[in-house]
C-alpha cells in the first residue's frame, strides 16, 4: 500500500465528505439566500430544454446507478443477478445514461460560452461545475471501454469493496481494495470525490432540495402572524 | 365557517391618466436592483394591446392560472404536481427576457468624455445583462404607450375575444384606457400552488401574498403558474420575486406606494372580510362566467353581528373589523357593484378590483341622436366596448360591466341635475337601483376621494408578535435574508454577490 493511494484513496474521501456535510449545513444554516438552482432559463431558451434534460436524466440515473450498484452488498444483489451479469448491466446503462449526461452537458457548455447573457451572468464556479462534470462524465464512459477487457466483474467487486470500506469508515481496507485497479478508475474516483467536495460551494446544493414535500403538501399555504 | 381578513385594492379606471407615477414610485422603492431592472411589480399597459410581459393574458399560451378539471376539481393550468415537477430542468410555460424586454441603461457617461467633434456626441443603448452594445432597442416595458405600435400587434389582445376585432383598427372607431396591474394577491393564488420548495404563502391576517426569499430555489414554476406574470425571476440572485403590498407600510396602516402617490386618486385600500372554507368551492365554479358572481359569495357583510362574532373566534382584530366596517373596498365591490375582478376566469379570486372606464359617446355625431335609455345614454353607445371591458373584468359577462357603467352615469347625472339645474332628480337613479344615500356615497368616494375615505387601514400590530421587544433593539429592518447582512459580507465562500448595488457597465471611454 503506498502512501500517496492511501493519502488519496484511504483519506482524502473523509476529507471530501466532511468538507461536503459541514459546508451544507453552515450554508444551508447562515446562508439560505444563496441556496438556490441558478437558472439561466431566461435569457435563452433555445435549444436550453433539449440540453438540460439530456444533462440532469444523464446525471440522475447514473447517480442512482452508483449508489445502489457500488453500495449493494454481494450477498443481497447475488439472489437477483451475478456478478458479471451486474457488470454488464452497469456497462450497459451506465453507458446509455452516460452518452446523455455527455451530450447535454457538451451543450450546456456550448450555451454557457456563445450567449453573451449566460455568458456574462456566468460565475467562475458554474464553469468549474461544468467542466469537472464533463472531464467526469468523460472519464466514466472511458472506464466502460476498460472494463471491456474483464468481463468477470472482478473490478467492479472491488471497486465496490472500497465504496463500501469508505461508507464504513475503513480507509486502509479501502485502499487495499482500489490499489490494483486501472489508473482510469481511480482518476475517475478523483475527480468524483472533487466535486463532492466542492458540492457545498456552488449551485450544486440544489441537488439536496428536491422539492419532495410538494407531493404530499396542500396547495395553498396560509402563514399566521 | 374560517373568517380571514385581507387589504384588497380597487382602482377606478375611469380616472386613471397613464403618468405612471404608481410604477415609478414602486420601481424606485423596490425593484432599483441589480437582477430585477425589467421587473415592474407595477405597471401600466395602455389597452388594447398585448401588454407586458407580451400577451400576458393568452393562457392558450402561458398556461397560468388554475384549470378546471372534468372531475369539477381545480388544479393549476401548468399541470398537476408530477408534471410540474417533471418539468423542473427547464420550464416549458416560462417567458424569456425579451418577452418582457432587455434592460438596457445608456452610455451617458460618453456625453462627458467624448472628444471634441463635429457632432454632438450621444448616448447609445448598452444592455445591462451583458453589457452588450445594443443597436436597436425593440421592445420596452412600455411599448404600446398611447396605442404605440400597429393595430395588427396590438389586435393580439386577447379581451378582443368573440369580437369583431377589424373594426376597433379603424381610425374613427379606435378607442383606448390605461390599466395599472399589480399582483392580485389572489384569494387562491395559482403562484403559490405551483411552488414547488413551498416558499410563497399568503399571510393570514392582511392576505399579502409573499415569497420567503431564504426557502425559495428558483424552479422557476411561480412565474408560469401567475396568469398576471406579476412573479419575477431576480436574474441576479437567482429567486423569484413579486409585489409585496409594501407590507411594511400596511403594518405601520399606511397605504401602498403605488397607491400614496397616484396623482389621479384612483386608488383605493381597505379591508374585506371573507369566508376561507368557501375559497375551493368558488374557485371551482363550473361557469367561468359565474366566477365573478361566486367570488362575492366569499365576502362577509362587516356588520352582520353573526360574522363579527365568528371574526373575533377567528382571531380578527377588532381594529379590521371596523377598519372592514368603513372600507371603501366593500363600498365599492358589494355595495355599488362597480368594482370588478381582473380575469375572474383564471380562478385565482384575485383582489385587486377595477372599475371600468367610462369613454366618450361614439356614434352621436354620426346619427344625429344619442342611444338613450332612460335619461342616460346607452352604455353600448361608448367608445370604449362593453364586450372588451367584459372580457377584461367578468370573463365575457356584459352585465355587472353594463350595471356599473350606468350607475357611474346616473350618479353624474344625478349630481348634475342638483348642481347645475337645482333639482333632486331620483328617477335616474332609480333607474339603476341606486338610493340617494349610495349616490352621494358614490360622489364623495368617486369625485371627491379624500385621502381618509380611500386608504382604510388598520394598523398590524406587529410589536404584539414580539414577545420581548427589548431583544430587537437596534435589530434589522428590511433585510435580503441571511439575518441582518444585505446578502453579501465581503468574503463569501458560497459565491453570494452583492444585491444592492449596481456594478454593470463601465460607461467611461467606450469603444465599439
Amino acid at each position: 500500500m503506498s502512501n500517496l493511494n492511501f493519502l488519496l484513496f484511504g483519506i482524502y474521501p473523509f476529507v471530501a465528505i466532511a468538507v461536503f456535510f459541514i459546508g451544507c449545513w453552515i450554508r444551508y444554516d447562515r446562508e439560505p439566500y444563496s441556496w438556490k438552482a441558478d437558472s439561466s432559463q431566461i435569457f435563452d431558451q433555445k435549444g436550453f430544454r433539449l440540453a438540460s434534460y439530456l444533462f440532469h436524466i444523464g446525471v440522475i440515473f447514473i447517480l442512482g446507478g452508483h449508489f445502489v450498484g457500488l453500495l449493494t452488498p454481494e450477498s443481497i444483489y447475488h439472489h437477483f443477478i451475478s456478478t458479471p451479469d451486474k457488470q454488464l448491466l452497469a456497462m450497459v446503462s451506465g453507458g446509455f445514461f452516460g452518452i446523455l449526461c455527455f451530450i447535454g452537458t457538451v451543450m450546456l457548455i456550448r450555451r454557457r460560452l456563445n450567449n453573451d447573457r449566460v455568458k456574462a451572468n456566468t460565475k467562475r464556479s458554474d464553469l468549474v461545475v461544468l467542466f469537472l462534470l464533463l472531464l467526469q462524465v468523460t472519464l466514466g464512459l472511458l472506464t466502460i471501454v476498460a472494463s471491456a477487457q474483464h468481463l468477470d466483474g472482478s473490478v467492479m467487486v472491488l471497486l465496490a469493496d472500497w465504496a463500501q470500506s469508505i461508507v464504513t469508515l475503513q480507509g486502509v481496507q479501502a485502499t487495499e481494495s482500489i490499489e490494483s485497479v486501472n489508473i482510469i478508475y481511480k482518476l475517475h474516483i478523483l475527480v468524483g470525490l472533487t466535486l463532492i467536495m466542492i458540492f457545498p460551494f456552488t449551485r450544486l446544493v440544489h441537488v439536496i432540495s428536491v422539492p419532495v414535500k410538494y407531493f404530499t403538501r396542500g396547495y395553498q399555504i396560509v402563514r399566521q402572524r | 365557517m374560517k373568517i380571514r381578513s385581507q387589504i384588497g385594492m380597487v382602482l377606478n379606471l375611469d380616472k386613471c391618466i397613464g403618468c405612471h407615477t404608481c410604477s415609478i414610485t414602486c420601481k424606485n422603492v423596490w425593484t432599483s436592483r441589480e437582477g430585477v431592472e425589467y421587473a415592474w411589480f407595477n405597471n401600466v399597459e395602455t389597452k388594447p394591446g398585448i401588454g407586458y410581459p407580451k400577451e400576458w393574458e393568452n393562457q392558450d399560451k402561458w398556461n397560468g392560472g388554475w384549470e378546471r378539471k372534468s372531475n369539477g376539481d381545480i388544479q393549476p393550468r401548468i399541470g398537476g404536481k408530477y408534471r410540474v415537477l417533471a418539468n423542473i430542468f427547464a420550464n416549458p410555460d416560462m417567458p424569456e427576457i425579451d418577452d418582457y424586454y432587455e434592460p438596457f441603461d445608456y452610455d451617458y457617461q460618453h456625453l462627458h468624455t467624448a472628444p471634441i467633434v463635429e457632432h454632438q456626441p450621444t448616448a447609445r443603448p448598452r444592455s445591462v445583462i451583458s453589457g452588450k452594445r445594443m443597436e436597436k432597442i425593440e421592445w420596452g416595458p412600455n411599448w404600446e404607450e398611447i396605442l404605440g405600435t400597429e393595430f395588427e400587434k396590438r389586435s393580439k389582445d386577447k379581451n378582443f375575444d368573440n369580437m369583431q376585432k377589424d373594426v376597433y383598427g379603424e381610425f374613427e372607431n379606435t378607442f383606448m384606457m390605461y390599466l395599472p396591474r399589480l399582483c392580485e394577491h389572489c384569494l387562491n393564488p395559482a403562484c403559490v400552488a405551483s411552488c414547488p420548495s413551498g416558499a410563497i404563502y399568503k399571510r393570514e391576517e392582511d392576505g399579502i401574498v409573499l415569497i420567503d426569499q431564504e426557502k425559495c430555489r428558483g424552479w422557476r414554476m411561480c412565474i408560469s403558474g401567475c396568469p398576471y406574470k406579476k412573479i419575477y425571476y431576480n436574474w441576479k440572485s437567482g429567486k423569484s420575486e413579486k409585489c409585496i403590498f409594501c407590507y411594511p407600510r400596511i403594518e405601520a396602516g399606511m397605504p401602498t406606494v403605488c397607491s400614496e402617490t397616484c396623482v389621479g386618486r384612483i386608488r383605493y385600500l381597505g379591508v374585506l372580510l371573507y369566508d376561507a372554507d368557501k375559497i375551493k368551492e368558488v374557485a371551482s365554479t363550473a361557469s367561468e362566467q359565474d366566477l365573478y358572481e361566486k367570488q362575492l359569495e366569499v365576502f362577509l357583510d362587516p356588520f352582520d353581528p353573526a360574522v363579527i362574532e365568528q371574526a373575533r373566534k377567528d382571531g380578527v382584530a377588532d381594529s379590521v373589523i371596523q377598519a372592514a366596517q368603513k372600507s371603501p373596498v366593500y363600498k365599492m365591490a358589494m355595495d355599488w357593484k362597480l368594482a370588478l375582478p381582473l380575469h375572474p376566469e383564471y380562478r385565482t379570486l384575485p383582489m385587486v378590483w377595477y372599475i371600468p372606464s367610462l369613454s366618450p359617446i361614439q356614434n352621436a355625431a354620426e346619427s344625429g341622436t344619442l342611444g338613450k335609455a332612460g335619461v342616460i345614454p346607452d352604455v353600448r353607445s361608448l367608445r370604449i366596448p362593453v364586450k372588451y371591458l367584459a372580457n377584461l373584468l367578468t370573463a365575457g359577462d356584459e352585465a355587472p360591466v353594463i350595471t356599473a357603467l350606468e350607475r357611474m352615469l346616473a350618479m353624474r347625472a344625478y349630481k348634475r341635475a342638483e348642481n347645475v339645474e337645482g333639482v333632486e332628480d331620483l328617477e335616474v337613479l332609480q333607474q339603476v337601483g341606486l338610493t340617494k344615500k349610495q349616490a352621494d356615497e358614490m360622489y364623495r368616494y368617486l369625485a371627491i376621494a379624500n385621502y381618509e375615505d380611500r386608504y382604510v387601514i388598520p394598523s398590524g400590530h406587529r410589536e404584539m408578535n414580539v414577545p420581548e421587544a427589548y431583544g430587537e433593539k437596534s435589530g434589522c429592518g428590511f433585510t435580503f435574508g441571511n439575518g441582518c447582512s444585505d446578502g453579501h459580507n465581503g468574503v463569501n465562500m458560497f459565491g453570494g454577490k452583492k444585491v444592492t448595488r449596481r456594478n454593470i457597465i463601465k460607461t467611461v471611454s467606450v469603444e465599439d
